[in-house]
């Protein structure tokens, strides 16, 4: 059995918080590149031409690429012929809270949905586990801002839908939350499971690579139907119109039940931050 | 882009029309949600706010804390949907200028159009870009309330494109 203690997991997921908070990922800030060459909209390309400075200002000057340095979602993917020496969720936190106190990030946590009071250091961070075999530990850390939590859904649509009223049920709700989510978006779905499984999906499929299509052809296919459509709505960067409303769509399924079909949409902003490491 | 000087004057408000891009500079003050919250409550019971809103110009934004260096953090948009239920009544004592993300309610693009107001929308996600577009800053009210605080600050250049004019012309609602 292979063991890791858990400071060492601390010291990766503080340098992963930190640099997914100043540095997008060279993939993105290409495809944004791109974009801006292809828009014809002149307030499109006014968006992007900032959004490309401000992901060079944030790298160069460390200031975050985003004020709303968003909650911290953490996926552990452990092998089971791997052991963490604890207590792990403190270090986690932490991570966290040194993450945000040593490097002026926003801290944006409450203590209770309702009461509202902050916790100033950002803790605690959303963990999810995950056991896959091996003796390795995948590590994925994502900053998530609230703009486009609160547009994201899940919908338990009728098991004998057809295939074009689940395009409609995503184009209706990127129409809906996409201007206010500040595009360019990466949209996640996720399909089938569970309620909370579809969601999982839906959170995981952004650490797909840009442009990375579904192994299954059908749905390969649904993946480039939607981005297709979603370009042709004229939301375009910043909810200013063009035809980048969204940079990629992706589909990441699961076996369900007979009677249901769940479908989580969730919209990633263009503060896209994610970070992984594998040990 | 055209440059328009804050406080915002009367012929520059009536002459900026909708999907028109400007550089704003000059004084603003910073308030979200919470501030929000307090500044009605003082209105409703007559108490003296701490600043002045007439003919002031109101940003929807909550920064990270300074960095050593810097005059501000990042300090991007919030949506200004969440403020709508304010809005009516901040025009009504004289605020003159919005400045936020996303689009707006009908009561609001109404009571813009009466009071001859105007609301700008700048660009989501690009906090670290607009930090350098703030030449000052200074903390005004409501502490505790820590990144809702009531911020001063100075705009220079500081990018903005018109989302609703002062005839009630609405950019998402054409
Ligand atoms: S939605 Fe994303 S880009 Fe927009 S303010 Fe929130 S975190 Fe920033």
């Amino acid at each position: 059995m292979r063991i890791i203690e858990g400071e060492e997991i601390y010291k990766l997921v503080k340098k992963l918080i930190e640099d997914a908070n100043f540095d997008l990922p060279l993939s993105i800030l290409n495809a944004l590149k791109r974009a801006k060459e292809e828009e014809e909209n002149p307030n499109a390309k006014i968006v992007l031409d900032i959004l490309i400075k401000n992901a060079e200002i944030a790298k160069e000057k460390r200031i975050p690429i985003c004020q709303d340095c968003g909650m911290v979602i953490i996926f552990l993917e452990k092998g089971e012929e791997v052991c963490i020496k604890g207590p792990l969720e403190e270090y986690l936190k932490k991570a966290v809270r040194e993450a945000y106190l040593e490097n002026f990030l926003r801290s944006s946590v409450v203590k209770d949905p309702l009461l509202r009071e902050n916790t100033n250091d950002n803790t605690p961070p959303i963990i999810h586990w995950e056991i896959m075999p091996g003796d390795k530990i995948k590590i994925s850390v994502m900053i998530k801002g609230f703009g486009s939590e609160n547009a994201s859904t899940v919908k338990m649509l009728n098991p004998t839908l057809e295939k074009e009223e689940i395009v409609r049920e995503v184009i209706n709700h990127v129409k809906e939350y996409g201007p206010n989510a500040c595009p360019p978006l990466i949209i996640g779905l996720g399909i089938g499971g569970t309620m909370e499984k579809a969601i999982y999906l839906s959170k995981k499929a952004i650490f797909r690579d840009l442009y990375e299509r579904n192994k299954k052809p059908h749905l390969r296919e649904l993946e480039e139907e939607i981005l297709d459509k979603v370009n042709s709505l004229n939301i375009g960067p910043g909810g200013l119109g063009g035809k980048t409303t969204a940079l990629d769509v992706r589909i990441e399924d699961y076996p369900t039940h007979i009677a249901g079909l769940p479908l989580a949409i969730n919209l990633q902003c263009c503060a896209i931050r994610f970070k992984e490491i594998e040990i | 882009m055209r440059k328009i000087e804050l406080p915002l004057k009367e012929d520059d408000i009536l002459s900026l029309k909708v999907g028109e891009w400007v550089e704003l500079s000059g004084p603003c003050y910073s308030a979200r949600d919470s501030a929000h919250k307090r500044i009605f409550e003082a209105l409703e019971k007559g108490e003296r706010l701490p600043i002045n809103l007439k003919g002031s110009t109101i940003y929807y934004m909550g920064p990270t804390p300074t960095p050593p260096g810097r005059v501000i953090g990042s300090c991007g948009p919030t949506t200004s949907k969440r403020m709508d239920p304010f809005t009516p009544r901040f025009l009504s004592f004289g605020v003159k200028g919005f400045i936020g993300k996303g689009k707006r309610g009908k009561e609001v693009r109404e009571a813009i159009e009466k009071f001859k107001g105007i609301y700008f929308v700048t660009i989501g996600g690009a906090g670290a870009y607009l930090s350098e577009k703030i030449k000052d800053m200074k903390l005004v009210a409501y502490e505790d309330l820590g990144p809702e605080a009531i911020y001063y600050l100075e705009l220079y250049r500081f990018p903005v494109m018109v989302a609703i004019d002062s005839y009630g012309e609405d950019f998402f609602n054409k």
